[in-house]
């Protein structure tokens, strides 16, 4: 995308434009359906109450976190996080799908539009890495095979 | 020599650009709406009658209300904007710092460590 956008002599194919539209929109339907199947299919079975009494936490994820204090800053901070950081790729890759739809090509004669642009893409991909990574390491992976000491890195 | 009967002069492409106020609407109701993500965010995380409030689905909780509301935010400053400015000329600049400022923001202000001092 920064490619097609750089300001050069060279003009970006029509080809090359019609694929960055393509990309762009299958990154907005893919980021809105993750966020969505998130926060209303998986999230729920994330924060699922136990009934009164439960010993076994194994299936109630959040409340096997809170249990410990070794273990609980992966709620209180990576999922806390993850759950709303998330929200702001579908926001952003959606903007910037629009603008470059109403522009195209034309960004590049726009340097503050363009770098705006490319500028939330980035924030997007940022977000998405952020909930992807808080999502399934500390808080989805490490409850079920790393007990409750999370180790990010094995030495060999 | 001649242009292929396709391609645009350049002349034709600046008459074919459109005016800048629909890109700074976008971008400036982006940044909008992911600073109402955080705000709605702390507001939820802090007020116990808004946490009821943003309860709009009970199994996801809170942050239902939170994230829709947002949502709504972001697509109604949108539309405002875009309604003010889509036949205009806009300085993009200041909106741009503004829109990224905010999205900065809000990627801190979600930050828990950040959203505790609250």
């Amino acid at each position: 995308m920064a490619a097609l956008l750089a300001q050069t002599d060279n003009q970006p194919g029509t080809r090359d434009e019609r694929f960055l539209r393509v990309y762009l929109t299958a990154m907005a339907v893919l980021a809105w359906a993750a966020v969505l199947t998130g926060t209303y299919v998986i999230y729920p079975w994330y924060r699922a109450t136990p009934p009164p009494g439960t010993t076994k936490l194994g299936a109630f994820p959040q409340r096997l976190l809170l249990a410990s204090p070794t273990t609980s800053a992966r709620h209180s901070i990576g999922m806390e996080w993850k759950e709303h950081v998330a929200w702001l790729a579908p926001l952003s890759i959606t903007m910037s799908t629009v603008v470059f739809f109403q522009y195209g090509r034309n960004l590049r004669r726009d340097a503050p539009l363009r770098s705006t642009v490319l500028c939330f893409t980035l924030v997007s991909f940022l977000a998405a890495g952020i909930a992807g990574f808080f999502g399934a390491m500390p808080v989805e992976h490490a409850p079920v095979e790393g007990g409750p000491t999370l180790h990010m890195v094995y030495g060999e | 020599m001649s242009l292929p009967a396709t391609s645009i002069t350049p002349a034709e492409q600046a008459v074919a650009v459109p005016p800048s106020g629909a890109g700074a609407a976008a971008i400036l109701a982006a940044g909008i709406g992911a600073f109402f993500l955080a705000v709605f965010a702390i507001a939820g995380d802090k007020l116990p009658a808004l946490q009821n409030f943003f309860t709009f689905s009970k199994p996801t909780g809170p942050l239902s209300g939170v994230t829709t509301c947002a949502v709504v935010a972001w697509l109604v400053a949108w539309a405002v904007f875009h309604g003010l400015w889509r036949r205009r000329d806009v300085a993009i600049r200041p909106v741009a710092i503004g829109a990224v400022a905010l999205l900065i923001l809000s990627l801190l202000l979600t930050f828990p460590p950040i959203t505790d001092l609250f």
